[in-house]
C-alpha cells in the first residue's frame, strides 16, 4: 500500500538542492490552530510518514509542491508582522519540516533577524545534530506524538516512534517550549490503556506547555480520491463526543493545558 | 430658566460660557481601563419592554415589514401625543408616533414617495395632506426642475446611483449632548447671539444663515413643547444621569420625527453620559443596575426608530437600516482614554437585550485603547456580529479632532462643527465599460458620453483602455458633482433639518461626501488586461458583451502590488477629478469605497467586466476583494484593503470580513485575543474600516430557509448591520457567496 516509494533519494536532496529556495505545498496567512496567536503556516512539500489517517495526502510527495525563495518568504512574513502581536508569528508544518531542516534553519534565523516568533509544527521524524540546530532556533516546538506504542505507531505510520521519543527527549534537555499534539482516530489512537500510557511517559516533561488532542475527521478524504491512492479510513467516523471527552479526562491527569480541539 | 434648579457641580471651563462638549468632556470625563466584571443584566422593567417590543417586532414582520401607517399626519416635532411601550415600566420615554414602531409621513422630501410607499402598503394617503402638496413645494419635485438630460440619463442608466434626490439625505449628525449640558433655554440664547453677530450689507449667505438660525430655534421652542407632553421640562440643563439620557434622547427624538434621512446617526454620547452616570453612582443616588437600565432602555428606544420607506429604496439599503451610529471608544489627543464605563454599558445591550443592528455600534479603535476594553469588544463581536471598527489613531491624525462621529456608516464628521452633505455612489465598472464602447452604455448602446474613442483592439490594450477609462471618471465625476449640487441646494432649500442644525454651530463646516463602487472590479479589470490577454466579444452593433480571458492575471485582495496599486491610482484620480467642480456651501469634496447593500442591485445593471465578472453578477461590498477570489487567506486580503489611501477616500473606505468562529482560534479567549490582534494588526497600517462577521455560513443558510429561528441574527454588511431575516433574498444569497475566511 505504499505510495510515493522509495524516495530517500529524494528526501535527501531536498534538504540540499535549492539552498535559497523552500519546497511548499502551500501558505496560510491566517493560521490560529498551529501555535499561539496569528501566525502565517508555511506547510512544506514532503514526508515520508505515511499515517493512515492523513488530511493532507498532498503534500507526502517530496517531489511536489511548488519551490519558494525563503527570502520570499521572509518578506510575506513582515507583511503580516503588524498582526502577530506578542504571541503571533511563523509556523512552519507540513508534510514534514525536518526534511528541510538546513534551509528552514536559514530561514528561522532570517526570521528571528526580523523579530518574528517561530513554531515547527513536526512528526519528530529525525534526530541529528543538523535537526537539533533547527529546534534551538524554533521558540516552540509542536510534536505530534502519534502513537505511544512503537508497534502500533507503526502500523499506523508506516515508521517508528523511537526518533520522535528522541526528539521530545531532546527538547527537555534544552528547557525550550513545547507543545504535544496528538491526533484521536477511532480504533487506532482512543485505547484507553494506550492514552494512559502516553500521558504517564510525558506527565513530569518540565517543557511541555499544552497538550492538543486533534480529532479525526475526514476534511481531507476528498484530497485521497484525488491522488487516487487508497484511503484505508475512508469509513472512520469521527470520535464520539463522549470518546473525545474521555481521551480529554486523561490527559487532564497528567497536563495542566489540554486543548480538545 | 427655573429658580429651583441649581446647577450640578462640574469642573469649569470654557463650556460654561460657549457652547463647547468638547471642552466639558475632557475636563469631567472619568476614563476606564478595566474589564467587564462590573455589567449587569437588564432590569425586570426593561425585559418587560423588551418582551413587548420584541412581540411587535413580530407583528411587524408578520405584516410584511411594517406594522402601520400614519396616513392622516405629516410627522413634525410635535405631530404626534405622546406613544409609550409601557409607561410604567419606561425610565426613558418617547416614541416618534403615538404607538410603537407605526411609521409616519414626511412628505417635503417628496411627496410621491410617500405616496407610493404608503399604496405598496394598500392604504392612502389622505386627501388633506395631497391637497397640501398642491401648494407646498418638497425637495424631490424641485430636484428634477433643476436636472439636465445629462443626469437624468447618468441616473436612469445606473451610473449614478442612490441620489439622494428621491429621499432626504440624512448624514448630519445633530450634537445631541448639547440638550442635555446646556438645555433649551440656553441654546436659543446661543443661537440668538449667532443672529445678532450676522450683520452689515446682506449677501446671500447671510440671509439664508438668518432664515436657517430663526428655523433651528422654532425647532428648539417645538421641542420643548414635545417634552412637556411627556412630562418633562427640557428648558434647563439635565441634573442627573436619567434627564441626562432622555435629554438627549427628546434631541435625538425631535430629529427622527422630522427627518427620514437614509442614515441619522447619534454621534458619540455614550461618554459624554458616563460623565453623568458616573457621578450619581458617585453620590449614591443610583446603583450599577439603574444606570444600565437606562443605558438599555435608551437602546432600545432607537432600536424602534422607523421610516417609511417605498420598496425601491430597499433595493439600495436592504434590511430597513436607520444608521442610528453611535460611536463608542477611542482616545483624545491628549493621550487619554475615552473609553468609560458607559462605552461598556452601550455594548452590554447586546447581550441585555440581544443582537441587533441598531443602533449601529462602532468602535473607534486606537492602539492605544486599554486591554480590557479591546478584549469585551473582541468577545462581543465575537458573540453577536453586531460591531464595526474604525481606526481612531487614523481619523484623529488625518482629520484633526478628537470630539467626531460617524455619520452612516463609515463617514467621519466632527460633533456640531461639521456637517456632510451625502452623495450617493457612482459606478466604476458602468464608467469602465462606457471607456470601452465608446462613450456608449454597454446595455443598449445609449451615446452617454461624448468624443470617447472607440475602441477596436481584438485584445485590449492597457494604456489604452486606462487612458479611456480615465476619460469616463472625468466625466463621471463632472456630472456627479453638478447632481449633487442641485441635490444639496434643494434639500436645503425645502427639507431642511433645522432640529440636528439647532444643535449644530451656525455656520459650520461642510463636506460633500461622494461615493465610488465597484473598486475591486475596476483593480481586478485592469489588472487582467495588464497581465492576461483580455478579448473583448462584440455584438452585431459593435458593443461589448462579454470578454474572453487567456492566462490568470493579480487579484486584488492578495497582498500583491501589482494589482493593489491600480487600485490605489483610481482611487487617488477619482478623487482629483472631483475636487475641480463646484460644491454646494462652498463644501470639501471627499470620497467613500462604500456600497451598502447596493452591490447587489450595481451587479445587476451592470454588464459582464474584463475581469471575468459575469453580466448581472453582485459586485463586492465597499472596498472589499470580490467573492472567493482573495484566496491567500485572510491577513493577504486585509493587507490589500488598507493599501487603499485614506486621504483620498476621507468619507471611508469599508471592509466587510467574515470568519468562522473556529478560524479564530479554539476556544473563548483564544478567539478574543487572536481577534484583537487582526484589529491591531489592520489598523497599525492606517487601514479605516473593519466590519467584523464572526458566524458559520451554515447559520446563515439556516435563517435564509428558516427565518423564524433567526429573529435577531446580526450581520454586518457594508458599513451597517442588518437583521439578515430582514433582508431581500437576493442580498441574503450575496451574503452567503461572500468570502468566509475559515482556515482551521
Amino acid at each position: 500500500m505504499m505510495y510515493f516509494p522509495l524516495q530517500d533519494i529524494e528526501a535527501v536532496k531536498l534538504n540540499i538542492d535549492d539552498p535559497n529556495h523552500l519546497r511548499i505545498h502551500s501558505l496560510e496567512t491566517f493560521g490560529t490552530h498551529d501555535g499561539p496567536g496569528i501566525r502565517m503556516v508555511v506547510f512544506v512539500q514532503g514526508c515520508q510518514f505515511r499515517c493512515l489517517y492523513c488530511q493532507n495526502p498532498d503534500t507526502l510527495d517530496v517531489k511536489g509542491g511548488s519551490l519558494v525563495e525563503i527570502e520570499e518568504l521572509v518578506k510575506r512574513a513582515i507583511r503580516q508582522k503588524s498582526y502577530f502581536g506578542k504571541t503571533g508569528g511563523v509556523t512552519v508544518s507540513g508534510g514534514e519540516p525536518l526534511l528541510q531542516r538546513t534551509k528552514l534553519l536559514h530561514f528561522f534565523k532570517r526570521l528571528h533577524e526580523e523579530g518574528i516568533t517561530t513554531c515547527l509544527d513536526t512528526n519528530g521524524r529525525l534526530n541529528n545534530r543538523e535537526a537539533h540546530e533547527l529546534f534551538d532556533a524554533t521558540d516552540i516546538l509542536l510534536l505530534d506524538v502519534k502513537h505511544i506504542n512503537d508497534s502500533i505507531h507503526h502500523q499506523l505510520t508506516g515508521l517508528t516512534n523511537k526518533n520522535t521519543l528522541e526528539v521530545a527527549a531532546y527538547r527537555e534537555s534544552t528547557g525550550k517550549p513545547m507543545w504535544l499534539r496528538y491526533v484521536l482516530v477511532p480504533g487506532w489512537t482512543d485505547q484507553s490503556q494506550y492514552l494512559e500510557e502516553w500521558g504517564q511517559y510525558f506527565a513530569n516533561y518540565k517543557t511541555v506547555e499544552r497538550v492538543e488532542i486533534i480529532p479525526f475527521h475526514q476534511l481531507g478524504s476528498q484530497k485521497w480520491e484525488l491522488l487516487k491512492m487508497p484511503y484505508s479510513l475512508k469509513d472512520t467516523a469521527p470520535p464520539t463526543p463522549e470518546s473525545k471527552q474521555e481521551a480529554l479526562a486523561i490527559f487532564k491527569k497528567y497536563f495542566k493545558n489540554v486543548i480538545l480541539k | 430658566m427655573k429658580a429651583s434648579v441649581e446647577k450640578i457641580e462640574f469642573v469649569p471651563g470654557k463650556w460654561e460660557t460657549s457652547v463647547n462638549v468638547q471642552d466639558f468632556v475632557i475636563r469631567n470625563i472619568t476614563p476606564y481601563d478595566g474589564d467587564s466584571s462590573f455589567l449587569c443584566g437588564p432590569s425586570s422593567k426593561t425585559a418587560n419592554l423588551w418582551d413587548i417590543c420584541k412581540k411587535t417586532l413580530l407583528q411587524e414582520r408578520a405584516n410584511n415589514g411594517c406594522l402601520a401607517i400614519d396616513v392622516e399626519t405629516i410627522s413634525s416635532i410635535n405631530a404626534f401625543q405622546p406613544g409609550y411601550i409601557n409607561k410604567e415600566d419606561e425610565v426613558i420615554v418617547g416614541l416618534q408616533t403615538d404607538q410603537l414602531l407605526k411609521r409616519a409621513m414626511k412628505p417635503f422630501g417628496g411627496i410621491k414617495l410617500v405616496e407610493s410607499a404608503v399604496k405598496e402598503r394598500g392604504l392612502q394617503v389622505s386627501d388633506r395632506v395631497l391637497d397640501i402638496f398642491n401648494y407646498a413645494k418638497n425637495h424631490n419635485e424641485k430636484v428634477f426642475d433643476a436636472y439636465d438630460k445629462e443626469i437624468r440619463d447618468y441616473r436612469s442608466k445606473h451610473i449614478l446611483t442612490g441620489l439622494p434626490d428621491n429621499y432626504a439625505r440624512g448624514r448630519i449628525i445633530g450634537d445631541f449632548r448639547r440638550m442635555a449640558l446646556y438645555g433649551v433655554n440656553q441654546l436659543i440664547a446661543f443661537k440668538r447671539e449667532d443672529y445678532a453677530k450676522i450683520d452689515g450689507e446682506m449677501t446671500e449667505h447671510k440671509v439664508r444663515l438668518r432664515e436657517e438660525i430663526s428655523a433651528q430655534i422654532s425647532a428648539l421652542k417645538d421641542m420643548l413643547v414635545m417634552a412637556e407632553d411627556y412630562g418633562f421640562d427640557i428648558s434647563h440643563p439635565a441634573q442627573n444621569a436619567k434627564e441626562a439620557v432622555q435629554w438627549v434622547y427628546f434631541a435625538y427624538l425631535a430629529a427622527v420625527k422630522e427627518q427620514d434621512g437614509a442614515a441619522m446617526s447619534l454621534g458619540n454620547v455614550s461618554s459624554f453620559l458616563d460623565i453623568y452616570i458616573q457621578r450619581d453612582l458617585e453620590l449614591g443616588l443610583i446603583t450599577e443596575d439603574e444606570a444600565q437600565e437606562l443605558v438599555d432602555q435608551f437602546v432600545m428606544k432607537l432600536r424602534m426608530v422607523r421610516h417609511l420607506r417605498p420598496g425601491a429604496y430597499d433595493e439600495i439599503f436592504g434590511g430597513d437600516p436607520t444608521w442610528v451610529t453611535e460611536c463608542i471608544g477611542g482616545m483624545f489627543n491628549d493621550g487619554r482614554t475615552k473609553v468609560t464605563k458607559t462605552s461598556f454599558r452601550f455594548l452590554q445591550t447586546l447581550y441585555n437585550l440581544g443582537a441587533s443592528p441598531e443602533p449601529n455600534l462602532t468602535v473607534f479603535w486606537s492602539e492605544d485603547l486599554p486591554e480590557g476594553f479591546k478584549n469585551f469588544c473582541a468577545e462581543v463581536s465575537i458573540d453577536t456580529s453586531s460591531i464595526q471598527y474604525e481606526n481612531d489613531d487614523l481619523m484623529r491624525t488625518n482629520r484633526g479632532s478628537d470630539d467626531y462621529g460617524i455619520a452612516c456608516c463609515v463617514s467621519h464628521q466632527e460633533i456640531g462643527k461639521s456637517i456632510q452633505h451625502f452623495g450617493a455612489r457612482a459606478n466604476l465598472p458602468k464608467a469602465l465599460l462606457i471607456a470601452l464602447n465608446g462613450g456608449r452604455e454597454e446595455k443598449g448602446g445609449t451615446l452617454i458620453m461624448k468624443d470617447i474613442p472607440f475602441i477596436n483592439d481584438e485584445v485590449l490594450d492597457y494604456d489604452i483602455v486606462y487612458d479611456a477609462f480615465k476619460n469616463t471618471m472625468k466625466e463621471l465625476a463632472r456630472v456627479y458633482a453638478k447632481s449633487m449640487y442641485i441635490i444639496h441646494y434643494m434639500h436645503d432649500k425645502y427639507y431642511y433639518e433645522r432640529a440636528q442644525m439647532a444643535l449644530i454651530d451656525s455656520d459650520p463646516h461642510v463636506d460633500i461626501a461622494y461615493g465610488a463602487a465597484g473598486i475591486s472590479i475596476i483593480a481586478d479589470s485592469l489588472s487582467a488586461i495588464k497581465y492576461a490577454k483580455v478579448k473583448p466579444v462584440r455584438d452585431e452593433n459593435g458593443l461589448t458583451v462579454d470578454f474572453n480571458i487567456e492566462g490568470d492575471y493579480p487579484k486584488f485582495g492578495n497582498d500583491d502590488d501589482r494589482v493593489d496599486t491600480i487600485a490605489k491610482e483610481v482611487t487617488s484620480f477619482f478623487i482629483t477629478e472631483l475636487r475641480k467642480h463646484n460644491a454646494y456651501k462652498n463644501a470639501t469634496p471627499t470620497l467613500s469605497l462604500l456600497t451598502i447593500t447596493s452591490n447587489v442591485m450595481y451587479g445587476t445593471n451592470t454588464g459582464a467586466t474584463p475581469d471575468g465578472r459575469k453580466d448581472g453578477e453582485s459586485f463586492a461590498p465597499g472596498a472589499n476583494p470580490m467573492h472567493g477570489r482573495d484566496n491567500s487567506g485572510a491577513i493577504a486580503s486585509l493587507n490589500s484593503v488598507a493599501k487603499l489611501e485614506y486621504k483620498d477616500a476621507q468619507d471611508g473606505i469599508s471592509n466587510t470580513f467574515s470568519m468562522i468562529p473556529k478560524s479564530l482560534g479554539d476556544n473563548k479567549e483564544e478567539q478574543a485575543s487572536n481577534l484583537v490582534n487582526v484589529l491591531d494588526g489592520y489598523f497599525a497600517q492606517m487601514a479605516h474600516h473593519l466590519n467584523v462577521n464572526v458566524l458559520n455560513r451554515e447559520t446563515l443558510k439556516d435563517a435564509y430557509n428558516h427565518p423564524e429561528k433567526h429573529p435577531q441574527l446580526t450581520i454586518r454588511v457594508s458599513g451597517y448591520a442588518v437583521n439578515f431575516t430582514r433582508l431581500s433574498r437576493a442580498h441574503q444569497l450575496e451574503v452567503i457567496a461572500r468570502t468566509f475566511h475559515e482556515a482551521m
